[in-house]
């Protein structure tokens, strides 16, 4: 994962012992998620055994968290004796385009959703480091207005309603 | 004869000519921009061909599939960064190569490995599909369940990344597959109560999240980082020499990329590395490798491009996909009403056969597009990632809204680009998932109704031949890596 590495070294916390590291975090997690997910199984409705097709509706996700949870405590215990890659902090802009995305989802779902695409369009572009206003005009603009266009006429789509779409659709 | 003549269909037709020729040219472009390939690409695109016919959409869809597994070596070799995975190995000597001023011959005979490498995959999934469709009429619901089984154990064992990892990705996948109303009971499984979910994840939210979004938040850590171009002057023949010095590597590496793409593995990634390592392997140069060794370029573009054919082989034939990208032309086939299995080599012929002929020109026609456009291809690696990143998500977000016009799908598709992003910075593969997914629903449902055959007694598996001898390979497939592992470590010692 070369790709994924940045210029900003990560600050080792040398209070942590030696086993606190991505391995242990991913297996923690994975594990209790998948714990939480097993847990949910128990209150799927179980079918009278007249219509049992081969087994409960629950069997078979049960199996399969059982397996996940098996390989993922596989997986930590071979990271104690061949560690994983160390992983770069993320840098900055990872940290901006992931918030634009939350930016996104809130304006999408409450002012309107093309606005939203038109915000994140830009924001992203901006901080991405564009800053020729006819090519930033072009990706927030008129880019998404042809792909409105494009799937509301040639494929008959509806988009959902909001403050611009509304202003069409009217 | 009668196969040949619906083989000649997108040529005889120019509505259908006009789709392969522009599933071609789109595949190239898709092909070259590093980021975006033909599983990214066929998602987005795939919600486009609502309106077309079944044979036009997957004529598209195919073409996108083979023209943009060679656009990757463009990339690859002018930028020394695979447009697509699968062209990874073709880096090490292209772009070597290009450095020496080369880089029209390294394009040449990347042009021709591809081109030859994707024919030989036509010509076996012409001769193999329909003779393992044969085959799989012997198949019941125990034998489908083996298969899947040896399909995603083989997916872990041999695919990029590690085992284990694969393994837990392609359970994640077929749990994904799991939510929603069960297929079987109507009973309710991971909704929470939210009545979107009742309907299950749809594939493309999924796919589209995963491969685009997450691919968008790793290009957002990738903004320093500055790429080597190298000038491309134009596209060289190989001479009468190149060709003798590689001619035996393409057809090992159409035979082995045809074969490695029958599996369900990586397709082309897995592909055209072990074509790579056997090309070195068997050369008289090896040390050649990784200074610009044409037998290298031509033994990855040749493997690599053969698993296109290879791969559709399982994916008609059986209805499981040979990799990340015929899942989503599998995905197409049922969006549009067709079954793929063994009954579509009876019952459609003239549409099966129309793809096979549709693969085949799309081949030929990259080979000309590439010759004579590889330069101008080549340009739409400057394409800003600040500019295409931001259009790219537009798509991604309208493309996915479109196909069942949810919002749903499209925060579902955010979660899953969030998700991919976190599993491949811990280095778990995405491909497993997606085959997961797609095959979640067959492997359960077999499984379930083998037991209803079986009156529930699991033992009975075992007395069907066809059975043991998946689970057996499936047994083999799971232990290899470790095999391997014990193997190099005592050769070490």
């Amino acid at each position: 994962m070369e790709h994924m590495q940045g210029n900003n070294k990560r600050k080792t916390n040398r209070k942590l012992p030696s086993y606190f590291n991505d391995a242990l975090i991913v297996s923690l997690v994975t594990i209790i998620i998948s714990s939480i997910l097993f847990y949910f199984t128990f209150y799927f409705d179980e079918v009278p055994q007249i219509l049992k097709r081969g087994m409960q509706p629950a069997t078979f996700p049960k199996g399969l968290l059982i397996i996940i949870i098996s390989l993922t405590s596989f997986i930590y215990l071979f990271s104690l004796k061949n560690p994983w890659k160390e992983q770069e902090d993320l840098p900055k802009p990872f940290y901006y385009t992931f918030i634009t995305l939350i930016f996104f989802v809130i304006i999408a779902k409450t002012l309107d959703f093309f606005l939203g695409l038109s915000v994140f369009s830009f924001i992203v572009s901006y901080l991405w480091g564009e800053r020729r206003k006819l090519l930033l005009f072009f990706v927030a603009a008129a880019f998404p207005l042809l792909v409105f266009l494009f799937f509301e006429t040639i494929l008959n789509l509806r988009f959902p309603s909001g403050i611009l779409t509304d202003l069409y659709y009217r | 004869m009668e196969n040949f003549i619906y083989m000649l269909a997108p040529l005889l037709s120019i509505e259908l000519f006009l789709v392969l020729f522009f599933g071609t040219l789109v595949g190239l472009l898709l092909g070259v921009l590093p980021g975006l390939g033909p599983t990214t690409g066929g998602a987005l695109i795939l919600p486009f061909t609502i309106v077309m016919d079944p044979l036009s959409a997957i004529i598209l869809l195919t073409s996108i599939y083979c023209a943009g597994t060679y656009g990757g070596a463009i990339t690859a070799i002018l930028i020394n960064t695979p447009g697509t995975p699968a062209a990874a190995a073709t880096c090490l000597d292209g772009y070597p190569l290009a450095q020496k001023g080369e880089a029209g011959r390294a394009l040449g005979i990347a042009t021709i490995a591809s081109a030859f490498g994707g024919i030989f995959s036509v010509v076996i999934l012409v001769f193999f599909a329909p003779l393992l469709a044969e085959v799989a009429y012997q198949f019941g619901q125990p034998e489908y369940f083996a298969l899947a089984i040896f399909g995603l154990t083989m997916l872990s064992s041999i695919g990029e990344g590690a085992p284990i990892k694969n393994l837990i990705a392609a359970a994640f996948g077929i749990l994904i597959s799991t939510v929603g109303k069960d297929f079987m009971t109507s009973v309710d499984r991971f909704t929470f109560g939210v009545n979107i979910l009742t309907e299950g994840i749809g594939f493309i939210p999924v796919v589209v999240g995963l491969f685009a979004i997450s691919e968008m938040l790793v290009q957002s850590t990738l903004l320093n980082q500055a790429f080597n171009r190298v000038t491309l002057d134009a596209l060289k023949l190989p001479t009468l020499n190149d060709v003798k010095l590689t001619w035996k590597t393409i057809l090992r590496s159409s035979g082995i990329g045809s074969f490695i793409g029958v599996l369900p593995a990586e397709g082309g990634t897995v592909a055209s590395l072990i074509g790579y390592s056997e090309a070195k392997r068997w050369s008289k140069n090896p040390q050649e490798f990784g200074k610009g060794s044409i037998e290298g370029i031509a033994g990855a573009e040749a493997a690599n491009n053969a698993a296109t054919g290879g791969a559709m082989v399982p994916t008609l034939a059986l209805g499981i996909p040979g990799s990340a990208t015929t899942a989503v032309i599998l995905t197409g086939l049922i969006v549009h009403g067709v079954r793929p299995g063994p009954s579509l080599f009876r019952e459609q012929p003239d549409f099966l056969y129309g793809i096979f002929g549709a693969m085949l020109f799309s081949n030929i026609i990259f080979f000309i597009l590439g010759f004579f456009g590889a330069k101008i291809f080549a340009r739409v690696t400057l394409i800003p990632n600040k500019l295409l990143w931001p259009m790219v998500f537009v798509l991604s977000v309208c493309g996915t809204y479109s196909l069942n016009q949810s919002d749903a799908d499209v925060w579902i598709m955010l979660a899953f680009g969030v998700i991919g992003f976190f599993m491949r910075r811990f280095g778990f593969s995405l491909v497993p998932v997606i085959i997961g997914l797609i095959l979640g629903e067959l492997v359960e449902g077999t499984l379930r109704q083998s037991l209803v055959i079986f009156d529930g007694n699991w033992l009975l598996f075992f007395t069907r031949p066809i059975v043991v001898t998946f689970l057996i390979l499936s047994i083999a497939a799971l232990l290899f890596p470790f095999l391997k592992r014990a193997k190099n470590s005592m050769t070490k010692k």
